[in-house]
């Protein structure tokens, strides 16, 4: 407990941290909130008012149907998350075993992991997302299936590589020798241990994540109407492009906020846990 | 760089020279007034364990110290004031006047770079050789610290070298351009034992040879003996005794000194004879007394002891028939000779 | 297709050949733009930023950095777009008028019409080359063999440009090489943005269409292309580092 307390001080006196932590959870608040309210119920088309200029009714504007442009970005915010955290979700969940397992292991599974990991880099993740989806059917399911998918590769590595520093360390050679099973190493000490480098590399992930949909929703292939999504609206505005040019900027600017307050929230974690944990030992 | 024909002046002559490191707690003052004075020829050795700041007064008679340093005091160079001046003045002296030999031959020397090239550097910077020039003279220094196969060499990488080799091939870049002053921090530290004394020896002939002054930085007290004329005894920051190294190994004052010397494993002690250690443990930069550094491991230390700083003085341990010695053996320390 | 035959696409009843063929008459030229801005601009920042070390140019260059990362490059290039295109009016929205000067084409209008999705295709891939850059160079920095160069006497700038550089290249060349896939993955939503025929929209149409044989085909071309750069890099680094020559004198 006491580690954790100086470690919570350290945190919110670093710039990084505090700065993307709190655009983060301004989203995530965002996000939960509007499964309860928004300003203008999103699936409100309302012609006769296309395309209007940012009044006191509705603050940015509206889109090509008349929607209301800050409700459909409120909205789209439950999109970004929900795509960044089962995406993220399923590489750890299937990555991260699979690294542990390879790095207790060692010879020929760890091999096979390995090869099976790097095949995947191989391809560029957006082509194979594009082809799966080609596959079947474009849709928010499908985009978060096949970034996830792609997650998986990434944390395996990640695990693999920061367990196989752990097991050459003398602690576990003393919990091997006094006869511990490879299983109870691996969930006593070794993740404790790489814990931090996964938190790290997990926000990493959400922004890749969140802007590899919106890269799949501008192509029209990934979360479909009437659901909003941020990358689609960029698109919808490109053919908007000469007579309501701001259409073009807010769905950007929401993105590129969400991957920038992820990215600072990484780096501030970075700093913070791991000279910590590595003082700790 | 105005430098006066008569008189001569003294080769290295430091004064209180003083610096100070910024850390994670505030200002450190790493060395507390260090003073040391070397003629041409002469060879002075510095020694003290690892923290004691002599690696430290090696960077700053050299001018590489962090940028963040704050440095007060004076250093001396055949007359020129080196502490204050400007970094162009002070990169036309390293190399050219100044030449340094680290402690890490396997890492001092660039990899991508062919072994010629590394010591022309030197060369064409401050003596305008041309390629050619510069490569005939690598290879009559290569000669000269007795590289086999210096021919070959010329054109091969550092890393198809020895440690030792490249120690040599270090001591030829710092005596490239006939420097005054050749500092040696821990040259032999990191090599293999037997290749120790050959390059020692070779620095020594060389140092000889040339009539450069020699500062020989070391942990190692046999190495002091055998090869320096002065040893220089420092602690936490500062000068605790000085002294002609017949004298020193003689007879010693400073209870530091007194308490290295005593913790040299010998030979023919009976088994079971505890080796002697200084108690305790060399203190952080920052909780450092105002005072002596030594106070809190001193079995000779008082009260004052932690508040004053002590002042050097000369002092004679020999019997008052016998000639004194022609430099002045030196102590930091007002109870010395109470032990 | 691995003795080098190429099918024919159902959708365009073409040769894929000659169908790939056109469209890297496109595609290369745009990745070439892309690299050499990227490269080019971060050599230079992360440069910059390692000299200033924890200064306002450094602090400076490092937060512009994290804007690139975070912005979507499609986005980038939608705003590009506006301000040239919409606002200034400079080149035109998106097509691509062909390398002949016949049909209104021709070499700078080409090259006009390639620029603003250079910019948008680099943008990213510089601000992650910068941080890599300047990384590197500051773990060179602290090297021993820089403290030797310094103490012949060398000045800062000199050490910089004779030691420190080079040695530093290494790592850079490296994420170089890996951010080839991603350069890939990029060109794709550029080419889609800006509405280029080169080969990321081709085979976007192809996966749209199911027209399998141009998506084999084009995904044949391009592990090639990988593989092929992968080399040159190794070659590239055997340049460099005398260590990973085979054989060497005495």
């Amino acid at each position: 407990m006491q580690v954790k307390n100086s470690v919570w001080r350290r945190a919110l006196r670093h710039p990084s941290f505090v700065a993307g932590g709190a655009m983060v959870l301004l989203m995530v608040l965002c996000a939960m909130l509007s499964l309860f309210w928004s300003p203008y119920p999103v699936g409100d088309i309302d012609i006769p008012n296309k395309l209007a200029s940012p009044s006191a009714a509705h603050w940015l504007g509206t889109d090509s149907l008349g929607r209301d442009i800050g409700s459909l970005l409120w909205v789209g915010s439950q999109n970004s998350l929900l795509v960044g955290f089962i995406a993220v979700g399923i590489g750890l969940g299937v990555g991260v075993p699979l690294g542990l397992l390879a790095s207790a292991r060692r010879g020929w599974v760890e091999e096979v992991i390995m090869r099976a990991a790097d095949f995947t880099f191989a391809f560029p993740a957006l082509l194979s997302a594009i082809m799966l989806t080609a596959i079947y059917g474009p849709g928010l399911v499908v985009s978060i299936v096949a970034i996830g998918i792609f997650n998986i590769p990434v944390f395996a590595r990640i695990s693999r590589g920061a367990a196989n520093s752990v097991w050459s360390r003398d602690f576990t050679a003393a919990a091997k020798a006094a006869g511990k099973g490879p299983l109870a190493i691996t969930m006593a000490h070794v993740l404790p241990n790489i814990a931090s480098v996964l938190i790290v590399q997990a926000t990493t992930q959400f922004a890749i994540a969140i802007l590899a949909e919106a890269a799949l929703s501008y192509l029209g292939l990934g979360t479909q109407p009437p659901q909003p999504s941020w990358g689609r609206m960029l698109n919808e505005a490109q053919s908007q492009m000469f007579q309501a040019p701001m259409l073009a900027v807010y769905p950007g600017v929401a993105i590129a906020m969400a991957v920038l307050g992820l990215n600072l929230l990484g780096d501030g974690l970075r700093d913070v846990l791991d000279p910590r944990l590595a003082r700790q030992r | 760089m105005s430098m006066a024909e008569n008189p001569p002046h003294t080769l290295l002559q430091v004064s209180n020279l003083r610096v100070s490191l910024p850390t994670a707690r505030g200002w450190a003052e790493a060395l507390r007034g260090v003073s040391l004075q070397m003629e041409r020829g002469q060879t002075v050795g510095l020694i003290g364990e690892s923290g004691c700041g002599k690696s430290l007064t090696a960077l700053a008679l050299m001018g590489l110290l962090p940028e963040r340093a704050r440095v007060s005091g004076s250093i001396l160079l055949q007359g020129q004031e080196l502490v204050g001046m400007s970094e162009p003045q002070l990169c036309r002296l390293r190399g050219a006047r100044m030449g340094m030999i680290f402690q890490e031959p396997m890492t001092a020397l660039n990899p991508l770079h062919p072994i010629w090239k590394q010591i022309a550097e030197p060369l064409r910077l401050h003596q305008n050789m041309s390629v050619s020039e510069s490569k005939a003279r690598a290879l009559e220094l290569l000669e000269r610290v007795q590289l086999p196969r210096a021919r070959e060499r010329l054109e091969a990488y550092p890393h198809q070298l020895s440690g030792g080799q490249r120690q040599r091939v270090m001591i030829s870049i710092a005596l490239a351009c006939r420097p005054d002053l050749l500092i040696a921090d821990e040259p032999t530290t990191a090599l293999d034992v037997t290749v120790q004394k050959e390059v020692l020896a070779l620095i020594k002939q060389l140092v000889r040879e040339e009539g450069v002054g020699l500062l020989l930085i070391s942990h190692d007290l046999g190495l002091m003996q055998d090869h320096v004329d002065r040893v220089m005894v420092m602690y936490g920051g500062g000068v605790v005794e000085s002294a002609t190294t017949p004298e020193l190994f003689a007879h010693r004052a400073h209870p530091y000194t007194r308490g290295l010397f005593a913790a040299r494993p010998r030979l023919g002690l009976a088994r079971g004879t505890r080796l002697t250690t200084i108690p305790g443990s060399l203190p952080e930069l920052m909780d450092l007394p105002a005072g002596c550094a030594f106070s809190d491991r001193c079995s000779l230390a008082v009260a004052d002891c932690l508040k004053i700083p002590p002042q050097a003085e000369n002092i004679s341990l020999q019997s008052p028939l016998q000639n004194l010695p022609a430099e002045p053996h030196r102590v930091s320390c007002p109870r010395w000779s109470l032990i | 297709m691995l003795q080098g035959q190429t099918g024919l696409s159902i959708s365009y009843d073409t040769p894929t050949g000659q169908l790939m063929a056109e469209r890297m008459q496109v595609t290369l030229p745009l990745a070439v733009m892309a690299m050499v801005l990227t490269v080019g601009l971060a050599l230079a920042l992360g440069i910059y930023a390692a000299s200033q070390q924890n200064k306002v140019g450094d602090v400076g260059v490092m937060t512009l950095s994290q804007l690139g990362l975070a912005l979507p490059n499609f986005w980038l290039a939608i705003l590009l777009i506006l301000l040239f295109a919409v606002h200034l009016e400079w080149v035109s929205a998106g097509g691509f008028p062909g390398w002949s000067a016949e049909d209104g084409g021709g070499v700078w209008a080409s090259i006009a019409a390639l620029l603003l999705p250079a910019i948008a295709l680099a943008a990213v891939q510089t601000a992650i080359l910068t941080r890599v850059t300047r990384s590197a160079v500051l773990d060179t920095l602290r090297e021993d063999f820089v403290r030797t160069a310094r103490a012949k006497g060398l000045s800062r700038r000199q050490v910089l440009w004779g030691h420190v550089l080079r040695n530093a290249m290494i790592p850079v060349l490296t994420v170089m090489g890996l951010q080839f896939g991603n350069l890939i993955t990029s060109a794709i939503v550029i080419e889609n943005v800006f509405v280029l025929p080169g080969i990321g929209r081709l085979i976007f149409q192809a996966i749209a269409n199911r027209d399998l044989v141009v998506v084999r085909d084009v995904v044949m071309l391009l592990s090639a292309m990988v593989i092929l750069i992968n080399f040159c890099i190794d070659v590239l680094y055997a340049w460099i580092d005398p260590r990973l020559k085979v054989g060497h004198a005495g």
